[in-house]
């Protein structure tokens, strides 16, 4: 029942509209809103959201390897747990990385590293892709959720870094007498940018739509 | 530890550094559950309740991976055990209590992969509470919590009757409220301490 289920579904799209359709039309921040807390809890930098994307990204792509390897192994009934455990060792191994590699960054990430577990991204992707298909089209599904979660990350901790401390990637941008926007690196900084590029998207929607009618 | 701290450790946890409106943690039952009133608040009682059988689990498992000396098995266990545990207190009230369990049924699975839970088990961890505190720490995050699901909720139950633009409808307004009630937090900043 499960293979017949995911040959269906691999002779559908091909691979590379797969790896597209993460970055727009199924975007996980912008359009599917997932994974909002460390979207909105980690973009104060630049530096800290393409950390944070990239550390997603690559717990993504890994436990899409291993779930869809292991889906004839796996039962049904506990697979959801299954899921996490694979999804927990992963991102131990993350954390570790990344404080083998930056202390400092491991620091200003706090427990947000460990939080990427309950990213209900990974597991959504795990539960309705994944499981259901090839390893090939697992990765290229994950490698495009994952680039278009660390670009949403990214365009998020542009702006707050540039409007809130002036810089970008820790470089000074603004000129000397610029007013820092402190609200940016607030919490509510946060909400704020993402609305806004949420209006910004819904509007491009709209403009194309309207050009199709 | 003196009362003092207890009742800072509340504040703080409650309306400072509230969860979801400072840490961010648990937005997708925040953006997801809060358009109506008495679904949030039951939401919010069910996340309470689960926050303080976390916590609990939490500070005894550090225990025992101190003594075993394997605190990289920390996040696996955390999500395992919190996610058992859930599911067996999830059945035990089933039997007991069917009232408790209409009030709290459907949302006790889910909130197991709350982002919140993890996040609380991995702060009282972090900063090194006692049993004590854990649970004054729990209690706190999880009133906290429902205190922002019941303003958001109430808010959104307002503006179903107000004309919003047509792109700003949705996930961008409701993005548009939190940032205002996480400013209105802000004032808190000066409380306790």
């Amino acid at each position: 029942m499960n293979t017949k289920h995911a040959e269906i579904v691999v002779t559908g799209p091909k691979d590379t509209d797969e790896f597209i359709k993460g970055l727009w039309a199924q975007n996980p921040v912008f359009v599917q809103v997932l994974g909002m807390c460390p979207t909105l809890a980690v973009t104060n930098t630049a530096t800290n959201a393409l950390t944070m994307g990239l550390a997603t990204a690559f717990v993504l792509l890994m436990s899409n390897i291993m779930v869809s390897s292991l889906r004839r192994v796996i039962p049904k009934q506990v697979r959801i747990a299954s899921y996490i455990a694979i999804i927990a060792t992963f991102v131990t191994a993350v954390d570790y990385i990344i404080q083998a590699i930056n202390l400092e960054l491991h620091k200003s990430l706090g427990a947000f590293v460990s939080l990427i577990v309950v990213n209900c991204l990974i597991l959504g992707r795990a539960e309705a892709f994944a499981s259901k298909n090839n390893i090939k089209s697992s990765i290229y599904d994950a490698l495009g959720m994952g680039l278009g979660f660390t670009l949403a990350l990214l365009c998020l901790g542009v702006v707050r870094e540039i409007l809130g401390s002036g810089t970008f990637f820790n470089l000074m941008v603004t000129p000397t007498n610029f007013e820092k926007w402190v609200i940016m690196l607030l919490p509510s900084g946060g909400f704020f940018v993402l609305a806004l590029w949420m209006l910004v998207i819904n509007r491009l929607k709209q403009r194309r739509q309207e050009a199709k009618d | 530890m003196t009362e003092q701290s207890l009742w800072s450790i509340f504040i703080s946890a409650s309306l400072i550094n509230n969860f979801v409106l400072a840490y961010f943690l648990g937005i997708c039952p925040f953006l997801g559950v809060s358009g109506k009133f008495t679904t949030a608040t039951r939401m919010g009682l069910a996340v309470t309740f689960v926050m303080l059988i976390a916590s609990v689990c939490a500070y005894g498992i550090n225990i025992l991976l101190t003594l075993i000396n394997a605190p990289y098995l920390q996040l696996i266990s955390y999500i395992v055990v919190i996610a058992s545990t859930v599911q067996i207190v999830e059945m035990f009230i089933k039997k007991v209590s069917p009232a408790l369990f209409r009030t709290l049924g459907i949302f006790l699975p889910l909130i197991t992969t709350n982002c919140a839970i993890l996040g609380l088990a991995l702060f009282q961890t972090n900063r090194g509470y006692d049993l004590i505190q854990s649970i004054v720490f729990a209690l706190g995050a999880g009133l906290g919590f429902t205190l922002a699901l019941i303003l958001m909720a109430g808010i959104r139950e307002k503006l179903e009757l107000a004309e919003v633009p047509n792109i700003a409808q949705g996930t961008a307004v409701s993005l548009i409220i939190a940032g205002i009630l996480s400013l209105t937090f802000m004032g808190f900043a000066g409380l306790g301490s």
